[in-house]
């Protein structure tokens, strides 16, 4: 089992690598569509990219609503 | 003809295997111009079996192989039209992209979607139509019908029955999820996963091997095993254009319509 605070880092990482923004302006709480530029389909791709990297599924409506990296972690972690 | 160049699509002939492909901005969304011309493709691919033994679709967006049917012009000449006008006008439109799709079903040629990103409703059928779905690890394939009120348009749910156990298809459909290529696999739908921006070489070395096998073993083999759904086909259509004319139709397309985002659906 990954602990929470290490899903919501790897999270962190993979969306600012992927995305190519710098990892510091990245935080739990922000709105990720707004910091990472990124819209609906964007979304998609990183939703593909997290279920490839936790080796997990998770359906898009589990994201409804859902814009913060805090939360997305929290919905990781209950498919860890 | 060994090639087209249209607006949303083209085509070419090499080494025997037909290559169609999607050029359409911002995701390849089937509206009337991608039907004209899809068409027109179906229309020379009776010349062409006599000298191809595979056709490949891709994409050359990089959103990714279809978007599934242009729903902002569906909603725009729906509203265009009296409703019973409109009802006709959208069982014209599904009759014209099945003899498309079922002629692709049907071809003797063998046929491989080669496919990458968002492969939404009618585009997931377009896939579905192929012999063999070769997908880029990031592909992710939904039928977001419902979520509109309506069910998928394209002969989506025959084939998927065709090709999938029911519960799959249960679960594909009723819940609307999205799934990533390494599930259908899982599934048995997807026949090959690889890694980025490699589908469609990964599409071109298949058919090269498909090549070397005696055509009419092929065609035999391919008309035994894979059997066109014709009446479901049908049925399909009419379940569609019922539901097509309910109020709650009309709000998502709607609310679909008026949204700037891509996939308003969408997380």
């Amino acid at each position: 089992m990954t602990a929470p605070k290490q899903t919501l880092e790897e999270i962190l990482d993979l969306a600012a690598a992927h995305f190519k923004v710098p990892r510091e302006k990245l935080t739990p709480d922000e709105d990720f569509f707004k910091t990472l530029g990124i819209d609906s389909l964007q979304a998609l791709d990183l939703l593909t990219r997290l279920e490839h990297h936790f080796r997990i599924e998770l359906p898009d409506y589990e994201l409804q609503g859902v814009s913060d990296f805090r939360t997305l972690a929290e919905r990781i972690q209950a498919r860890l | 003809m060994e090639s087209f160049r249209g607006q949303a699509l083209s085509w070419e002939l090499k080494d025997g295997v037909v290559e169609l492909a999607l050029h359409r901005a911002p995701c390849n969304e089937i509206g009337s111009l991608t039907l004209d011309e899809l068409e027109q493709f179906v229309t020379v691919l009776d010349g062409l079996e006599s000298v191809a033994h595979a056709l490949i679709i891709y994409s050359e967006v990089k959103a990714g192989f279809c978007a599934g049917a242009d729903l902002r012009e569906l909603y725009r000449r729906s509203q265009e039209m009296e409703r019973k006008d409109a009802a006709k006008g959208v069982r014209d439109y599904l009759e014209r992209i099945h003899r498309v799709l079922n002629t692709i079903d049907a071809s003797p040629l063998t046929t491989i979607a080669a496919v990458h990103g968002v492969t939404f409703g009618g585009g997931f059928e377009l896939a579905l139509v192929c012999d063999l779905i070769i997908a880029d690890k990031m592909a992710r394939f939904c039928f977001p019908e419902l979520r509109l009120g309506l069910i998928p348009g394209f002969g989506g749910i025959p084939r998927l029955k065709r090709d999938l156990g029911n519960a799959v298809v249960r679960d594909l459909l009723l819940t609307g999820r999205s799934f990533n290529a390494t599930k259908l696999q899982q599934v048995g739908l997807v026949s090959q996963v690889v890694a980025e921006g490699e589908a469609i070489r990964v599409a071109r070395a298949t058919s090269a091997q498909l090549g070397k096998f005696d055509r009419q073993t092929a065609i035999a083999a391919k008309r035994f095993i894979k059997p066109i759904p014709y009446e479901e086909l049908k049925e399909e259509i009419d379940i569609f254009c019922e539901l097509f004319v309910q109020p709650a139709v009309e709000a998502g397309l709607r609310k679909f319509a008026e949204s700037e985002d891509a996939q308003p659906y969408l997380p």
